[in-house]
């Protein structure tokens, strides 16, 4: 069975701060942290106006196509994309074979500062990755909620 | 493979709604759509071509509650029936909790069935994943057709491991979301035995 993915305060705060300070050096409109299956894990700057979830899943479905392209071609990935709009630009990448970082950035930015910051975002992403999967596959410590849940739970759920 | 957010308190899961072409999987998604109140669901977004046939995938976020304290964050994804999406099927199983197999109880799409129910189970072990394993239930849509076959006949066909089933006609709503609930349990049953 593939692994499950758990998100830790702690790793999230450090995601958060990647994707602030990318966000900021970057110029950009916003910055999004994706999980290959389409869940959005974090986000920074403008995302008021955006529907994050939707944008997650699309995004997902795009980088699972491309993915599959790159292996009909037998390529590993194609680890980038880049998406231009007349007003707003989306820089796709993958980080760490697991999660996808988006940059969406308009006139203010270009797509080369966009490229250089994103690289060392990512390489401190990925660092923090292997953390939160090391710590996904041994617990941290902490006693999962899940364990507790009883049938009576899972049933009121579903009580109309 | 569900996502566990201690930070935000979520838990997050993906559930596919497989099966052959034209058999309902995109109407269930909408009668679900259509009922759940605003602040449950999210936009759902379909990918299909121009006479409605899905292209790649249906997309619904829903929200059932929540449960120890923790928000629960269903992902229904539809595939694309239609044979030659092949490739595309493969991608949407990706990471999933939960599977929905949707039969389609006339006669004549019978083999139509049985060449999908193989296709999923192959797709799925290409993943890594059993299907006997896996969270799983079968809906038997259109059960409201004149050529809809005996219960008893696609039981033995498409449900020989006897996972639950639910009649439906999925426009009406009838069996929809006891599918959904069915599945959703078992896929939080299956999170609980990880624990």
């Amino acid at each position: 069975m593939i692994q499950q993915l758990v998100m830790y305060e702690e790793e999230l705060q450090q995601i958060n701060r990647i994707c602030e300070t990318l966000h900021r050096d970057s110029n950009a409109r916003a910055v999004l942290v994706i999980d290959k299956n389409g869940q959005a894990i974090a986000s920074a700057g403008e995302v008021q106006e955006l529907d994050i979830t939707s944008l997650s899943s699309l995004t997902a479905g795009n980088v699972a196509a491309t993915g599959g392209i790159a292996s009909l071609l037998a390529e590993k990935e194609f680890a980038g994309q880049f998406l231009e709009g007349e007003k707003t630009n989306y820089h796709i990448s993958i980080v760490g074979q697991r999660v996808i970082l988006v940059v969406l950035f308009d006139g203010r930015s270009s797509l080369g500062l966009v490229r250089l910051r994103v690289r060392k975002a990512a390489a401190e992403l990925t660092v923090t990755l292997e953390v939160m999967v090391k710590k996904s596959a041994h617990g941290s410590g902490q006693p999962s909620v899940f364990s507790e849940i009883t049938d009576d739970d899972i049933d009121n759920l579903f009580n109309d | 493979m569900s996502f566990i957010n201690y930070s935000s308190r979520e838990i997050n899961c993906k559930i596919v709604y497989y099966g052959p072409g034209l058999c309902g999987k995109t109407t269930n998604l909408q009668y679900i759509y259509n009922k759940t109140n605003p602040e449950a669901k999210g936009k759902m977004i379909s990918l299909a071509t121009e006479t409605e046939r899905t292209l790649f995938f249906d997309f619904l976020p829903l929200s059932l509650g929540e449960i120890r304290g923790f928000k629960t964050r269903f992902h229904l994804y539809t595939v694309p029936g239609q044979v030659f999406y092949d490739a595309s099927r493969k991608l949407i199983l990706k990471g999933v909790d939960g599977v929905v197999y949707v039969g389609d109880s006339q006669m004549e799409r019978m083999e139509a069935n049985i060449e999908s129910l193989e296709n999923l189970s192959s797709n799925l072990q290409e993943q890594g994943y059993d299907l006997n394993k896996l969270p799983y239930v079968v809906q038997y849509n259109k059960r409201d057709l004149p050529n809809a076959i005996p219960m008893a006949e696609l039981e033995e066909a498409l449900n020989p491991t006897k996972v639950p089933s639910f009649e439906a006609v999925a426009p009406k709503g009838v069996g929809v979301f006891d599918t959904l609930k069915a599945v959703a349990k078992l896929v939080l049953t299956e999170l609980r035995k990880g624990a």
